[in-house]
C-alpha cells in the first residue's frame, strides 16, 4: 500500500506546487493592472491620502498639502485657487486630477520613478515619504496682471518669453475654484463638480490651450509671412480694393482704398487685401507657413493641449476667408502667443513649456527643462521685417491702446465672428522687446459690432497691462 | 526480517516549537496594534495568556496521552489558528464600531481544543473504529444530506450545505469528512482484495463483483446528490476527490483515480451547464470583472492581494475590510494583502507540511487500517485548502469550504481540531514502540478471507486471476465477518513484548492458536496445503521494502 500513498502524496504536493506558482504568476502578470484600475479604492484612496508636492510660482506654493487630522491625513490646498487654476488643475478623490496635478501625478506624489532611491531611503530610515515640487515658469505678477485686466470677461491670455519658449502667464476666465473638489467631504466634492460640469459657462475648459476659436484678423500675420517669404516687401503694393470671392457673390469691402502698402494695410487690418492676397498666395502655402508657425502640432506636452488647424480641404473662396482668419481655421490662444513670440525672437518658434524643474522633498533636482526649438517659421530678415509691420500696428494702426512709452511694441488685432448670433471674439497678440515677452489676448464676449476695433479696444489694454506689470 | 523503526517521543521538539508559533502569534498581535494605534490596548496579555495556556494545557494531554504522536501537527495547526484569530482581531479594528469576534473566536478555541483533548483522552485506539464500516457509512452520509432536509438546511449563495438550528449554523461537510474517512477506511480494509482481485475485466479496466461495487456506486451517488442537491463543486469534490483516493490506495489500481477524474470531470460540466449558481461562480472566476455586482467579493480580493505586491501591506496597514466577508470565505485574500505573496506563500506550505506530517505518518503505519485512515483525512485536508485557497486565488471557481483553522466559524475549528484528534491518535499508535515478535507478524485480525469456487486448474496460473466467481456459493454463516483479535486482560507473560510502558494489552498480536501457525477463520474447502484463490499466488517474492507484508501474501 505504500506506493499508492507515495503516489498521492506526489499529488499533494503538486497541488501545494500549483497553489504557489499560481500566487507567484499572479503577482507577477495581474499586480500591475489591478493597481492601475481606477477602481481600485485602496490605490486611490492611498494616493489621497499622500504627502504630495507643492506647485511653485516663484517661491510661492500655489497648491500645497497641510496635515488634516483624518483618515487621509492630508489636505491638498490652493491658496489663489481660481487664479492658477488652468495650470495647477484640481486634485480631488472622485474625480482624477487635471492639468500639472495630472500630469505630474507621479512626481507629486512620490511614486515616480526618479524617486525611488528616495522612497528606499525613506523606508530605512522610517521618514515618512513626501512627494517632489514643481517648479513652474509663471511670473506671478504677470499672472495677476492678466487676470486683473480680464476681470470678468470671458477669455483667456497667454505670455510667453520668445527666448526659451517658457510661458509667463496662463489665465483662464472663468476659472473655478479647485479648493472646493479637493475637499474631504466627498458629498461636497460631488456637487461642486456637478455645479462646475453643468455650469454653461464651463470654468473648467481651459480656453487658453485646449479650445481653438477663429483668430480672425490675426491670421494677417501669418499671411504677411507667407507673403514676405514669397518676395513681398514691406512697400509692395497691394490691390486693396472690394474683393469678391472667386465663384461666389460674396463680396469683401475694402476699408482701406483701392490700393495701399503691405504695412500700412496690415497697420488697418485691410480684410479686402489679404483675402485677395491669401488667394494669391494660395492655400498650400499658407498651410505650409501656418504649420512652421507650430499649427498640426500640439504645442504643450506639460498639461494637454490641442493643436490649432488651417484645414485641409479648402478651395479659393474658401482660402480668401481664411486669410482673413475666417472659415475654418481656428487656434488656441497659446498657438497666437507663440506666432507673436516667433516674430520676436527671429523667426524661430521655441517649444513652449510651463515646468522648469522638479525637485525632490530634500530640493534635489530630479528634472530640469532645457529649452529647445520647435521648428523656424521665417528667416531673421523677414522676422525683422514682421517686427516692422507688427510695430506699425501699435504706432499708427488698430492697435495704438497698446503704446506704451520707452517700449517697442509689435501687435495685431483681430476680430472674429462666425456668425452673427454671437458676439465677436477679440483678440489681440503681441511683443516686446523690453520685458522681452510675448502675449496673447483673447477676449470671447466682446460686446462690440464687427469690426476691429473690438481687439483694439477689449483685448490691447489687457496687453499692455501685461506688459507694464513685468517691466 | 525488516527493519524496525524507533520513534523517539519528542515532545520536547513539540513544546519548542509551540512556543515558537506562540511567539509569532504574539507578535503580530502586538504589530498589529502598534501599526494601528501606536500602543497596546490595555489588557492586552489577557487575549495572549488565553492563547497560550489553551495551547499548554493541550500539549500537556498530549503528553500524557499520545506521548509518541507526531511532533509537528500540533504546533503547526495551533500557528494558523494563531493566525486566523490574529487576522479576525484585525478585522474587527477595521470595523467602526469595533468588533469582537476575536474574542468569540478564542472562546470556540478553547472549546475546540476541548474537543480535541476529549477525542486524545476517550479515543484509545483508532483501530477500534474500523468495527462499524456500514454503520459509520451510513452516519456519515446522512451527515452529508443532512442540508437537504427542510427546515434545517438553510441555502447560502445558491448552494445548500449549511444547517441552522436556532441560531447558530453549522457546515456537516466538517465532520462528514472525518466519519466518512473512517468508514471508508473501515471498509475498504476489509474488501481491498476483493475489490482489487475478484471481478471481471471490462475494456481494459478490472472492476469488481457487483456486490462489492455496492457501496461504491452508493457513494458515487451520493457525491452526485451533493452536487446536484447541494449545488456546491467543492464539497462534492472534497468527498469524491477522498472516496477516490481511498479506493485507489486500498486496491493500488489506477483504473481508480482516473475513472474517478473522468466522472467528476463530467459531473462538472453538468453541473456547469445546467447551474445558474455553478455558471456565475465559473464567469466569476475567469472573468471577475465582467460584472461588477455579481462578483465583488472576489474583486475586491483580487485588489487587495495586489495592493498588497510581494510581502504585503504589513499588520494593520491593509484595507482588507474592503473584501466582504474577509474574515470567514476571504480570510487568506486578506492575508494576502497583509502579509504578501511571501507570507500567502508561507501559510500554503504550512498547510502542505501538515499534510506531509499525515501521510508521513500513513507510509510508517503498518496495519492497513491506520495507513488509510491517515492517509484519507491527509489528502482530504490538502483537497480543502487546494479548493478554498484556490477559489480565492483565483485558480479554480470559488467554492463554500472553509479555510481550515484560519476562517473564523466554531463548527468549523471544533471538527477540523477533532480530525487533528484523531490524526494524532493514530500517529500517536503508528510511532509507538509496538510488539516485537521473533518475526514480524502480519495480523489477520483486519483479513476477510472469503471462498469463491475456481475452475479446476493443474496447476497454479501464472497470472493470479480467479474465474469469476460463481453467484450460489456456499459460505459458511460468518465468513464475511472481520475477525477482531479478542483484547485480554491477560499480562503480557504469554506472549514475549518488548514491554510496552503502559503495560497495556498488545491488540495486534492473535492469542488464540500457535502464533506461527494461521488462525483460519473459515473451514478450508481444499486440501489443507492448497491456498484458498481469494488469495494470489507466487512463490514468495523478493522483499519489496515497500510491502507492509514482508512475508509475501500468505498469512
Amino acid at each position: 500500500m505504500n506506493r499508492p500513498i507515495r503516489r498521492v502524496a506526489f499529488v499533494a504536493m503538486l497541488m501545494t506546487f500549483v497553489l504557489l506558482l499560481n500566487v507567484c504568476v499572479s503577482y507577477l502578470l495581474r499586480q500591475d493592472s489591478l493597481n492601475a484600475n481606477p477602481q481600485n479604492r485602496r490605490v486611490t484612496d492611498a494616493a489621497f491620502a499622500q504627502d504630495r508636492g507643492a506647485i511653485l510660482v516663484g517661491n510661492t506654493a500655489v497648491a500645497e498639502t497641510v496635515a488634516s487630522k483624518d483618515q487621509f491625513k492630508f489636505q491638498r490646498r490652493y491658496p489663489q485657487g481660481d487664479l492658477y487654476a488652468p495650470v495647477t488643475g484640481f486634485f480631488s478623490y472622485n474625480f482624477g486630477s487635471s492639468e500639472l496635478e495630472q500630469t505630474y501625478g507621479a512626481q507629486l506624489s512620490g511614486n515616480d520613478d526618479s524617486l525611488f532611491i528616495n522612497r528606499l531611503i525613506d523606508l530605512a530610515t522610517g521618514a515618512k515619504p513626501r512627494g517632489a515640487s514643481v517648479q513652474t515658469t509663471l511670473n506671478a505678477k504677470a499672472q495677476k496682471a492678466a487676470a486683473d485686466a480680464l476681470g470678468s470677461k470671458k477669455g483667456a491670455v497667454v505670455a510667453l518669453n520668445p527666448n526659451t519658449g517658457a510661458i509667463l502667464a496662463m489665465v483662464n476666465s472663468p476659472s473655478f475654484n479647485p479648493n472646493l473638489l479637493a475637499t474631504h467631504q466627498l458629498n461636497d466634492a460631488r456637487a461642486a463638480w456637478t455645479k462646475l460640469t453643468t455650469d454653461q459657462a464651463k470654468p473648467m475648459s481651459n480656453r487658453a490651450v485646449r479650445e481653438i476659436f477663429p483668430p480672425g484678423s490675426t491670421f494677417k500675420v501669418i499671411v504677411s509671412a507667407a507673403a514676405l517669404e514669397a518676395g513681398y516687401e514691406l512697400d509692395s503694393v497691394l490691390d486693396t480694393s472690394s474683393y469678391r470671392l472667386p465663384g461666389t457673390n460674396t463680396t469683401i469691402n475694402t476699408t482701406c482704398g483701392n490700393s495701399q502698402t503691405l504695412k500700412r494695410a496690415l497697420a488697418v487690418s485691410c480684410n479686402s487685401a489679404f483675402a485677395r492676397l491669401g488667394v494669391k498666395l494660395g492655400a498650400d502655402a499658407l498651410r505650409e507657413q501656418a504649420e512652421k508657425f507650430g499649427f498640426g502640432t500640439k504645442p504643450l506636452s506639460d498639461i494637454a493641449s490641442v493643436a490649432s488647424r488651417f484645414p485641409d480641404e479648402i478651395d479659393t473662396p474658401q482660402t480668401g476667408l481664411a486669410s482673413i482668419g475666417g472659415y475654418d481655421v481656428a487656434a488656441t490662444p497659446l498657438q497666437m502667443a507663440m506666432v507673436a513670440a516667433a516674430v520676436r525672437n527671429d523667426g524661430v518658434v521655441m517649444q513652449p513649456y510651463l515646468v522648469e524643474s522638479v525637485r525632490s522633498a530634500d530640493l534635489q533636482i530630479l528634472s530640469q527643462t532645457r529649452p529647445s526649438q520647435l521648428s523656424v517659421a521665417t528667416s531673421a530678415a523677414n522676422a525683422a521685417k514682421l517686427r516692422q509691420l507688427m510695430v506699425g500696428v501699435v504706432e499708427d494702426g488698430t492697435g495704438w491702446r497698446a503704446k506704451i512709452a520707452g517700449v517697442t511694441v509689435g501687435g495685431k488685432t483681430g476680430t472674429a465672428n462666425s456668425d452673427n448670433r454671437r458676439t465677436p471674439y477679440a483678440w489681440f497678440i503681441a511683443w516686446a522687446d523690453d520685458p522681452d515677452v510675448a502675449i496673447c489676448v483673447f477676449v470671447q464676449d466682446a460686446e462690440m459690432e464687427a469690426t476691429d476695433v473690438a481687439g483694439g479696444r477689449v483685448a490691447a489694454p489687457i496687453a499692455k497691462a501685461v506688459i507694464e506689470a513685468l517691466r | 526480517m525488516s527493519e524496525v523503526v524507533a520513534f523517539r517521543k519528542r515532545r520536547g521538539v513539540e513544546l519548542v516549537m509551540l512556543i515558537l508559533a506562540m511567539g509569532l502569534v504574539t507578535g503580530t498581535f502586538v504589530l498589529t496594534n502598534l501599526n494601528l494605534y501606536g500602543e497596546l490596548p490595555e489588557h492586552w496579555w489577557w487575549g495572549v495568556a488565553g492563547y497560550a495556556g489553551i495551547g499548554l494545557i493541550a500539549h500537556g494531554v498530549i503528553r500524557w496521552r499520545t506521548p509518541y504522536a507526531d511532533p509537528l501537527l500540533f504546533p503547526l495547526v495551533y500557528l494558523l489558528n494563531g493566525l486566523g484569530l490574529a487576522m479576525i482581531y484585525r478585522l474587527d479594528q477595521g470595523t467602526r464600531p469595533v468588533m469582537h469576534s476575536a474574542e468569540l473566536q478564542l472562546v470556540w478555541t478553547a472549546i475546540s481544543v476541548g474537543v480535541f483533548i476529549v477525542v486524545l483522552v476517550l479515543l484509545r485506539d483508532h483501530r477500534s473504529l474500523q468495527r462499524f464500516p456500514y454503520l459509520s457509512f451510513l452516519a456519515g452520509l446522512t451527515i452529508l444530506m443532512l442540508p437537504l432536509v427542510p427546515g434545517v438546511g438553510r441555502e447560502n449563495f445558491g448552494a445548500r450545505i449549511w444547517i441552522k438550528i436556532g441560531s447558530y449554523s453549522f457546515q456537516p461537510a466538517e465532520l462528514a469528512k472525518i466519519v466518512l474517512a473512517v468508514a471508508f477506511a473501515s471498509y475498504l480494509v476489509e474488501k481491498k482484495d476483493v475489490l482489487a482481485l475478484a471481478g471481471a475485466r471490462v475494456a481494459g479496466i478490472d472492476l469488481p463483483r457487483a456486490r462489492d461495487l455496492g457501496p461504491i456506486t452508493i457513494m458515487w451517488l451520493a457525491s452526485l446528490a451533493v452536487l446536484i442537491y447541494q449545488k456546491d463543486l467543492g464539497t462534492s469534490l472534497l468527498f469524491f476527490g477522498l472516496f477516490v483516493m481511498m479506493l485507489y490506495v486500498a486496491t493500488e489500481r489506477p483504473s481508480w483515480p482516473i475513472l474517478g477524474t473522468v466522472l467528476f470531470l463530467g459531473g462538472a460540466f453538468l453541473g456547469w451547464r445546467y447551474y445558474a449558481h455553478v455558471q456565475t461562480r465559473v464567469s466569476a472566476w475567469l472573468d471577475p470583472f465582467s460584472s461588477w455586482d455579481n462578483n465583488y467579493q472576489i474583486i475586491q480580493g483580487q485588489f487587495g492581494m495586489a495592493w498588497g505586491g510581494l510581502f504585503g501591506t504589513g499588520w494593520g496597514l491593509g484595507r482588507p475590510n474592503l473584501t466582504p466577508l474577509a474574515k470567514n470565505d476571504f480570510i487568506a485574500a486578506a492575508l494576502g494583502e497583509e502579509l504578501g505573496v511571501a507570507g500567502l506563500m508561507a501559510i500554503i506550505v504550512l498547510y502542505g507540511v501538515i499534510v506531509m506530517r499525515g501521510l508521513r505518518a500513513s507510509l510508517s503505519a503498518k496495519d492497513p487500517f491506520s495507513k488509510l485512515l491517515a492517509a484519507g483525512l491527509s489528502f482530504v485536508f490538502a483537497l480543502q485548502v487546494f479548493a478554498i485557497i484556490g477559489g480565492v486565488t483565483r485558480l479554480l471557481p470559488l467554492t463554500g469550504l472553509t479555510t481550515p483553522f484560519v476562517s473564523q466559524g466554531g463548527s468549523s475549528l471544533a471538527a477540523n481540531y477533532a480530525m487533528l484528534g484523531l490524526l494524532m491518535v493514530v500517529t500517536h499508535q503508528v510511532r509507538r514502540p509496538q510488539a516485537q515478535t521473533s518475526e514480524p507478524l502480519q495480523s489477520l485480525a483486519q483479513d476477510t478471507t472469503q471462498v469463491i469456487s475456481v475452475p479446476a486448474r493443474t496447476a497454479p496460473a501464472a497470472r493470479p486471476r480467479p474465474a469469476p466467481p460463481a453467484e450460489s456459493l456456499p459460505t459458511p454463516a460468518g465468513a464475511d465477518e472481520p475477525t477482531t483479535a479478542v483484547p485480554t486482560a491477560r499480562t503480557p507473560e504469554s506472549v514475549p513484548t518488548a514491554g510496552t510502558p503502559d503495560g497495556e494489552p498488545t491488540t495486534a498480536v492473535p492469542l488464540t492458536g500457535i502464533p506461527d501457525e494461521p488462525t483460519l477463520a473459515v473451514p478450508l474447502t481444499g486440501t489443507p496445503d492448497e491456498p484458498t484463490q481469494a488469495i494470489p499466488q507466487g512463490a514468495p517474492a523478493a522483499w519489496d521494502p515497500d510491502d507492509t507484508n514482508p512475508q509475501g501474501r500468505l498469512p
